[in-house]
């Protein structure tokens, strides 16, 4: 008999995510992913000046706040065919990489890898042999005896108060939990070097984005960085030295330690390379350009159709009218008044009409975006496979360094069909992290080669024409493809639809009835234990949907966040 | 001595930005000595990691489910605070919760917490306060400012907005 589990919320990006799994045999059978939150803050930006925008849309999340603070500056200066200063670009891209930077490394250690990695079992670990092990595979400095003693004293400190904190949630002992207690060891002392790390990242957004969390400096046309080679007020070359420094520490981090566990996880779980395939249609967008225009580009994006290279079809600017024709969003599954078929952003109505949850009908408020009619996948797998079919050497570099050491500890040869997995887009997220480390070097060298030039232009002014004139901003964000698109008439907002990546890969099922990516990802995911969804989790959250609730599943009773229930 | 008063909350949901509005407001009406820092933290959850650690105080502003009437004033100190992070007393304390219980996880987290809010009217969409939350922002501010006196901070009003 089938029995149906009901996880709700998974996470809270834009609103709560609700995930509904039927389960027949020890497998996942049918699955319904349903945003749970009405978002509609689109509506909020009409009839407002267009230079506001990137201001209130990086409000829109809690995570995700520089990158729609970007993408809604690319989009007007679309609509205004603005090109901005290189400078500006720069600036744009250390933030962009700094913040991706930032998500990816705290994603892994702090989101999602108590989904794979057992704290308690840790307690058990021999860290001499811990050491030895994790010495053998990279030379980071954090990666000693000593250390490792140090973070089993803490640990068991920490158990022996009974107050497990952070890691109250975190499903011990549970059946589908197979690292051995070295590695388990290793990685909770990688998990706390991390929260060290991650602070790099964020010092770097908040030095050049003047603000954190929400930045501040950007503006339609450029950014408002004033840059100086000598005056304190602004941004200096003296402040830029420290950029340079942080990004030498993450650099460090993310290819000796982060690259490096992932893989090892992966060698450990070698059958969750073949689960969570589900959606091999791929979509990325490439980004860090390097033209004020947005027809050049450090990183590159395109579509992929069945999970097969060949057929990769480069996105070749941010106005590449393949992408701008191509995306369109159904409401037959969703809370919104619909009946018009899939309609184009700019043409996107957002008129709620709330019914319950059902399985055959209305279930979501996030609508169901499609490319040329089909439901894709975005995201770093996505992204990577992209780099890797545009023939991006530090991508293909990346990737094979990670599947050789993944096919050293599952001994046993891993290729990169295995990517196309839930562990794969765990793998995929750490080979981006790592191109993205080299790429915020690269970023950081051209700011301060161009500004060695004389070049300090950091803005261009925006003039708004009359009449109407749309434009699309497409940013390749952490989580994959964001896009805004607004529709400005006589200088203020007509219409705004923000089509975001947790929209693409959480969808519902669309006008044909297809499922999105994470219902058709869940299928046939074997599940031990059904009030212990704890398989269901780890593919949910290898797409990286968001919030740090998101490892956060305790029952009603004690009354926290999140419900799960078995029927 | 280090203080951070942080106002969190989504200013796209009305009352939901309580307590980004007090942050906007506090120092356009109180002088604030240095050792206070005042963050908009919005909804944001690990970047705050830093800006958290080591803290003498944190006075935190927010909505709150308290189970009170619309727009009643809420402090919650003492056992009531962990309480607050546990339960859904308010709608974005999960990335907050996770960003307290690593300081703790680490030995950094702050020596004194406190969290002042108001029961919210309305959650809808929109970037103003309801009129009935709008009504008691001096009183929410003036709450702020009791509580850094409790801890030996004087925040003097400016003479200008002082009512």
């Amino acid at each position: 008999m089938s029995k149906r589990v009901t996880i709700d919320p998974v996470t809270r990006i834009e609103g709560h995510l609700r995930v509904d799994v039927e389960v027949d045999a020890g497998k996942v059978k049918k699955a319904w992913a349903s945003g749970q939150m009405w978002r509609g803050v689109e509506n909020i930006l009409i009839g407002r000046d267009p230079r506001d925008a990137w201001a209130i849309t990086q409000r829109i999340c809690g995570v995700c706040t520089t990158v729609h603070a970007i993408a809604s500056v690319r989009a007007v200066e679309n609509a205004l065919q603005l090109e901005i200063p290189v400078n500006a670009q720069y600036i744009r891209n250390l933030i962009i990489l700094a913040h991706a930077i930032h998500d990816h490394i705290v994603h892994f250690y702090h989101l999602s890898a108590l989904d794979w990695v057992d704290v308690t079992s840790a307690l058990k670990a021999d860290p001499g042999k811990a050491a030895s092990l994790a010495e053998s595979l990279s030379n980071w400095s954090g990666n000693s005896k000593a250390e490792f003693t140090k973070v089993k004293d803490r640990l068991t400190g920490f158990v022996g108060t009974g107050q497990l904190g952070i890691f109250t949630n975190g499903y011990w002992g549970h059946p589908a939990m197979k690292l051995p207690p070295e590695v388990n060891l290793i990685a909770t002392a990688h998990y706390l070097q991390a929260l060290e790390v991650q602070r790099y990242a964020s010092k770097i957004v908040s030095v050049l984005g003047s603000k954190s969390p929400h930045i501040q400096n950007v503006a339609v046309g450029g950014v408002a960085n004033a840059l100086s080679l000598d005056s304190q007020s602004v941004l200096t070359v003296e402040r830029l030295l420290a950029v340079k420094e942080w990004i030498v520490k993450l650099d460090d981090f993310v290819k000796n330690v982060y690259l490096v566990d992932v893989a090892v996880v992966g060698g450990f779980y070698p059958e969750w390379t073949a689960i969570g395939r589900g959606i091999t249609d791929y979509i990325s967008v490439p980004d860090i350009p390097l033209d004020g225009k947005n027809t050049v580009f450090a990183l590159p994006g395109g579509h992929i159709a069945n999970g097969d290279l060949a057929t990769f079809k480069e996105i070749k600017t941010h106005d590449d009218q393949y992408f701008k024709d191509g995306v369109a969003e159904s409401v037959k599954h969703s809370w919104y008044e619909g009946g018009k078929g899939p309609l184009h952003p700019y043409k996107g109505e957002t008129k709620p009409q709330y019914t319950d949850f059902q399985d055959d009908g209305k279930y979501s408020w996030l609508k169901s975006p499609t490319f040329y009619s089909k439901p894709m996948q975005v995201g770093p797998l996505p992204r990577v496979l992209a780099m890797v079919a545009a023939k991006h050497q530090p991508t293909i570099d990346y990737a094979t360094k990670a599947l050789d050491l993944v096919s050293a500890v599952a001994k046993t040869k891993v290729g990169l069909g295995a990517l196309h997995s839930t562990i794969g887009r765990h793998a995929a997220r750490a080979v981006s992290c790592a191109v993205q480390v080299d790429e915020l070097a690269r970023q950081w060298d051209l700011l301060l080669g161009n500004m060695g030039k004389g070049d300090l232009k950091t803005f261009n002014k925006p003039v708004f024409p009359k009449g109407e004139i749309s434009g699309v901003g497409i940013h390749e964000a952490p989580r994959g493809v964001l896009s805004h698109w607004v529709v400005i008439d006589d200088g203020k907002i007509k219409n705004y639809q923000c089509v975001v990546p947790t929209t693409w890969n959480a969808a519902p099922r669309n006008e044909k009835d297809e499922p999105g990516a994470y219902e058709a990802c869940l299928l046939d995911t074997p599940i031990a234990v059904p009030d212990q969804p704890l398989e269901v989790l780890r593919t949910v959250h290898s797409f990286d949907p968001c919030l740090a609730c998101a490892v956060h599943i305790v029952d009603e009773e004690h009354k926290e966040v999140v419900k799960v229930t078995v029927l | 001595m280090r203080i951070v008063v942080l106002g969190a909350g989504n200013i796209l949901l009305s009352d939901e930005g309580v307590g980004v509005r007090v942050i906007e407001r506090l120092p356009l009406n109180y002088c604030l000595p240095p050792e206070v820092e005042i963050i908009d933290g919005g909804t944001c959850g690990m970047e705050m990691l830093e800006d958290l650690e080591n803290l003498d105080a944190l006075i935190m502003v927010d909505a709150i489910r308290g189970g009170k009437a619309p727009g009643t004033p809420i402090r919650l100190a003492g056992d009531a605070v962990p309480v607050f992070f546990k339960t859904k007393l308010s709608p974005h304390q999960i990335g907050l919760s996770d960003v307290l219980a690593t300081l703790e996880l680490v030995g950094k987290a702050p020596k004194y917490t406190t969290i002042l809010g108001i029961q919210p009217v309305s959650l809808a969409l929109g970037m103003e306060l309801t009129s009935e939350v709008e009504a008691r922002m001096p009183e929410l501010m003036r709450m702020v400012i009791d509580e850094l006196a409790m801890i030996g901070i004087s925040a003097p009003a400016r003479a200008a907005q002082a009512a």
